[in-house]
């Protein structure tokens, strides 16, 4: 993929911080509004596929390192899985919530019912939001990037 | 050719059966057959996990095991996106 027009451009830069941040707020917020770590990370990647479009694939190559990304991508899935097996060992439960209720970091207890959002609720929920989200940016991001950058590729070998 | 067009013909009948199956027995709109999780799950959200999104609670507690089923899934597609394509290089 090569680069586009100075407009395409202009308007990638409008619109890529914008994008970053709704997708962040999506991640972040996931305990508490409608998303999570999936979908807030398949927004921050569409942004970053929208920079990928506008700019080519070799000068997005030459910033960010593939290896580099794919090591995003495994402490995404190795702060999942601990968080897991953190719950086995403090819950007795894999997967079990041992931070909620417990008064410390995410650990208020909200009112039955329907009450105002609170963020410093749901235990481990939104550490699982942020090591999924991590995941998910890392490793689509780096799905999009390298099938680009070997579509725009002169010689396959 | 016959062989397989016979062949194909049957599996499409067999496919066909149980998808009539299921649109007939299938529940009318509005109206779940089993509630009792569904419930339990709603009272106890709030209480159990601390979190007022109980799609969330959902996904990341009490079915957390899908979940990290569902990122080994993406886990193993980075993995074979990056061994067909990471070869290529200028």
């Amino acid at each position: 993929m090569s680069e586009m027009t100075k407009i395409v451009k202009t308007t990638a830069n409008i619109l890529f911080p914008f994008t970053m941040i709704f997708g962040l707020y999506v991640i972040a917020h996931g305990h508490l509004t409608p998303g999570g770590g999936f979908q807030g990370g398949a927004i921050v990647v569409s942004g970053c596929a929208l920079l990928l479009v506008a700019y080519g694939s070799s000068w997005v190559f030459d910033r960010i390192k593939d290896k580099r990304l794919v090591t995003f991508e495994s402490m995404g899935a190795i702060g999942f899985i601990m968080l897991a097996f953190l719950g086995l060992v403090f819950s007795a439960v894999f997967f079990g919530n041992f931070l909620a209720g417990s008064g410390t970091l995410f650990g208020t207890t909200p009112a039955t019912g329907s009450t105002l959002a609170d963020f410093n609720t749901g235990g481990i929920l939104p550490l699982m939001n942020f090591a999924v989200g991590l995941k998910v940016i890392a490793g689509l991001f780096v799905i999009v990037l390298v099938m680009a950058y070997a579509s725009s590729a002169k010689e396959w070998g | 050719m016959e062989k397989r067009m016979i062949v194909g013909a049957l599996g499409l009948a067999v496919v066909a059966v149980f998808l009539l199956f299921s649109i007939v027995l299938i529940h009318p709109f509005g109206e779940p057959g089993e509630v009792q999780m569904d419930d339990y799950i709603i009272t106890h959200t709030q209480n159990e996990t601390g979190t007022n999104n109980g799609v969330t609670s959902v996904v990341f507690d009490f079915r957390g095991f899908d979940t990290l089923g569902e990122a080994t899934i993406l886990f193993s597609a980075v993995a074979g996106v990056l061994l067909f394509f990471r070869r290529i290089r200028p």
